[in-house]
């Protein structure tokens, strides 16, 4: 597991609230830090890829564990 | 990189059909798009103050999965097809049908509309009202909320809508 700055744990919530609420986290960090998402929404796994794309966050590790998604994503 | 733009027009004024602008005006202004949602007929009703009176219509609708949003396994998975004739028939079928959803709603995880109607105020969507549809309909611009909404016709659509990169037809 990579170390992180913040968390955010959007466990629970369904799109398009997980990737609402990492943008809002994001706002609030320094550039360089990394943020911590936990999800359950499996729609998630694509959308934080295509969040990272779009927006230049770099998504550094995606994984799968014990039935939620957990991502790494550093401030641009 | 230049801001994309995404203009969007809101014309149903279901609790389903609430949801396809907020979501994309919301995350399109999450990923950083300039995003402006024109209100018009009755998506108008999107933009009232109290938006408890949204409510979802299964009459008319075969898409409509109609399922409980408790009870056992085997019980939620029942999906009921009750004829329209039945459901026009039957007082408060639609307040009926709106509270399972909502109910069904808050199990997902799924946001509210008044919740993902702020999240785009807070991310500054600009909110654009049927000026016309107002005045058609006898509405008053105190039904309706203030923050970030204009009040404009078909002409101010375009002069965001002309510039945009995605335009979409709600």
């Amino acid at each position: 597991m990579a170390d992180f700055d913040d968390e955010l744990d959007a466990s629970g919530l369904n799109c398009p609230l997980p990737i609402l609420r990492a943008k809002k986290a994001l706002g609030g960090m320094d550039a360089g830090k990394v943020l911590h998402i936990i999800a359950t929404d499996p729609g998630s796994v694509k959308d934080f890829e295509a969040f990272a794309k779009q927006t230049g966050n770099e998504l550094l590790e995606s994984a799968e564990e014990g039935g939620k998604f957990h991502f790494y994503m550093k401030k641009v | 990189m230049e801001q994309k733009k995404l203009a969007i027009i809101a014309t149903k004024g279901t609790l389903d059909w609430a949801y396809p602008p907020f979501i994309l005006a919301s995350t399109a202004a999450a990923l950083g798009y300039e995003t402006q949602v024109f209100f018009t007929f009755y998506g108008l009703q999107l933009l009232k103050k109290d938006l408890g009176d949204l409510q979802v219509s299964p009459i008319g609708n075969p898409g409509m999965p109609m399922k409980m949003p408790f009870g056992p396994d085997w019980f939620q998975d029942i999906n009921w097809n009750i004829p329209n004739i039945v459901q026009t028939n039957v007082p408060g079928f639609e307040a009926l049908a709106t509270s399972l959803m909502k109910k069904t709603i808050a199990k997902n995880g799924v946001a509210t509309i008044p919740e993902l109607r702020s999240l785009c105020q807070e991310a500054e969507v600009e909110f654009i009202a049927c000026q016309m549809t107002v005045d058609l309909f006898g509405f008053e611009h105190s039904d309706f909320i203030s923050e970030g909404v204009e009040y404009g016709g078909a002409a101010t659509f375009f002069e965001f809508a002309g510039e945009s990169d995605i335009c979409l037809y709600i």
